[in-house]
């Protein structure tokens, strides 16, 4: 499988509030992406922006990032998938290289979610529900997840405290990590006490909105050889949705489209959950990581709060997961998540992340997903 | 009467579904079925993709169901700040047919449990706008 290869990752600072401009938010993930390559803004012969147009000011941002980067006359795209648009972007950057057509494409993600009020931004975050049918009950983004926590808390008996454990897991990496948001840890009192959103969610059971941009360079094989120490070989690409609607949904315990999705990653990569030896899940909120467990194979339906009260996702257990601090320390600026989720995986296997390296990591995983549900990606990495 | 007088905020006037208002007003919760294969939809869907076809009839949402999953939103969006505590959920009403709801504020939040029995009801909200909710069956 060694077609397509990821040559460079970056990202800007997330951050609350960054104070610049999008086009120098993505101008900082774009450079660190750059870093040590023997390719230039010349040799990317194709772009691929990613956000989630709703929290956007600028129409059209492809066209914007791509004259900012000097990245024209080369074809500018512009992908979205909501919070899971960079993975998104990723897939069709495979595919124009697999195809022929490209041969160096820049997946660029970006956010800047501190242009809007926190509650103008939950409004736009309910609009990604179906807007005919349940948006006018007054669905937001964490009550959502906030039914899954619920029902998973009901039919398996997972607890309030395990949620907390993945946050305390995850902002003690947070702390290490110089591009987080949240670069402190918390304690699980902190968590419990914390106040409630959308029952049993609590403020630090969720990611907060954030500023931010990554950058992924992908290469054809004969290119990425050349240019990278350390090509890093995309091994398996999963793609699945499931419905807006949280009425179509046939399990509130589980994400359909993240377990089809890995099923076809797996498949693909030809390899199996235990092969994994470090992944990045989407951590909106501490019950997505739970589920995340499951639905990628890590952990039993049911059992997955297991993984983290016996610190099994922890940088020395079993499947270290989220150990850059994951969205709820880093926070969450949309489209850029996912790159920012890849950057990590390139880290840790090319033995660069200092901050909390898995030892002789070889084979990643990153799970993006966009919406509640709707949009799931799975990618897995090979070094 | 369109579209735009359903729930508490309304981001959809025109639809081939407006009736559904309509059936609101006069007490009735309804679903759609297609005439040709049978597929029951709620929320009302006027088009049959599998068929295809666009040969539906409305069918009444009888309970009672129970209750699958539910939050209590403490943060409302835009819009909903007001109605903060409000608790969304999700009912099966047979079928595998499931409905998206809130539960009535009649029932205590403490009194929520999984797997109670619920009705699917008409409700007017202020301003003349309709809605329907969850309340004991």
């Amino acid at each position: 499988m060694d077609d397509v290869a990821i040559v460079g990752v970056g990202q800007s600072a997330f951050t609350r509030k960054s104070g610049v401009s999008i086009r120098e938010l993505c101008f900082d993930a774009f450079k660190e992406a750059m870093t040590g390559l023997d390719l230039t803004n010349k040799d990317i012969d194709a772009s691929i922006t990613c956000s989630a147009p709703e929290y956007d000011k600028q129409r059209t941002p492809s066209g914007l990032i791509s004259e900012y980067l000097e990245l024209t006359p080369s074809p500018a795209f512009y992908i979205e998938s909501v919070c899971s648009s960079s993975t998104t972007g990723l897939r069709v950057a495979y595919s124009l290289i697999k195809s022929g057509l490209h041969r160096v494409v820049a997946v660029i993600g970006f956010q800047k979610m501190s242009e809007l009020s926190s509650r103008d931004s939950a409004e736009r975050m309910g609009r990604g529900a179906d807007i005919m049918w349940e948006a006018p009950f007054g669905i937001s983004m964490p009550s959502g997840y906030a039914m899954f926590a619920q029902a998973h808390m009901a039919q398996f008996g997972t607890t309030v405290e395990q949620l907390a454990r993945v946050r305390v897991k995850n902002a003690s990496y947070g702390a290490k990590n110089p591009k987080a948001t949240y670069r402190k840890e918390v304690t699980l009192e902190e968590v419990l006490t914390s106040a409630p959103v959308a029952t049993p969610l609590k403020m630090f059971d969720a990611c907060a909105n954030a500023d931010g941009a990554s950058c992924i360079i992908v290469a054809s094989a004969d290119v990425a050889k050349k240019v990278s120490k350390i090509p890093i070989w995309i091994a398996g690409l999963g793609a699945a949705t499931d419905t807006m609607s949280m009425s179509g949904r046939k399990s509130l315990t589980s994400l359909s489209c993240a377990k089809d999705a890995a099923a076809q990653a797996y498949k693909m990569a030809g390899v199996k959950p235990q092969d994994i030896d470090v992944a990045e899940v989407h951590d909106c909120f501490t019950i997505s990581e739970i589920l995340a467990y499951e639905d990628l194979g890590f952990a039993k339906p049911g059992e997955g709060a297991r993984l983290v009260d016996e610190k099994q996702t922890y940088v020395d257990g079993k499947i270290p997961v989220n150990v850059d601090g994951g969205l709820l320390s880093k926070g969450h600026p949309v489209g850029a998540t996912g790159g920012s989720q890849m950057r990590t995986i390139v880290r840790q296997l090319r033995g660069e992340a200092t901050e909390a390296q898995v030892k002789n990591a070889e084979i990643g995983l990153v799970h993006n997903i966009g919406g509640v549900g709707q949009y799931g990606n799975v990618v897995i990495l090979r070094r | 009467m369109g579209f735009e007088t359903f729930g508490k905020v309304s981001f959809t006037s025109e639809t081939k579904a407006a009736a559904f208002v309509d059936y609101l007003a006069q007490g009735k919760v309804m679903g759609t079925r297609c005439k040709a294969c049978g597929t029951a939809y709620f929320p009302p869907k006027m088009d049959c993709p599998s068929c295809p076809d666009s040969e539906t009839e409305w069918v009444e949402i009888t309970g009672p169901g129970k209750l699958i999953a539910y939050s209590t939103v403490h943060y409302g969006p835009a819009g909903f700040e007001d109605d903060a505590p409000y608790t969304i959920a999700v009912g099966e009403f047979g079928n595998g047919l499931h409905i998206f709801s809130r539960i009535s504020k009649d029932i205590k939040v403490e009194e929520i449990k999984p797997g109670m029995k619920l009705k699917v009801v008409p409700i007017k909200l202020t301003g003349d706008r309709l809605s329907y909710e969850f309340q004991k069956a």
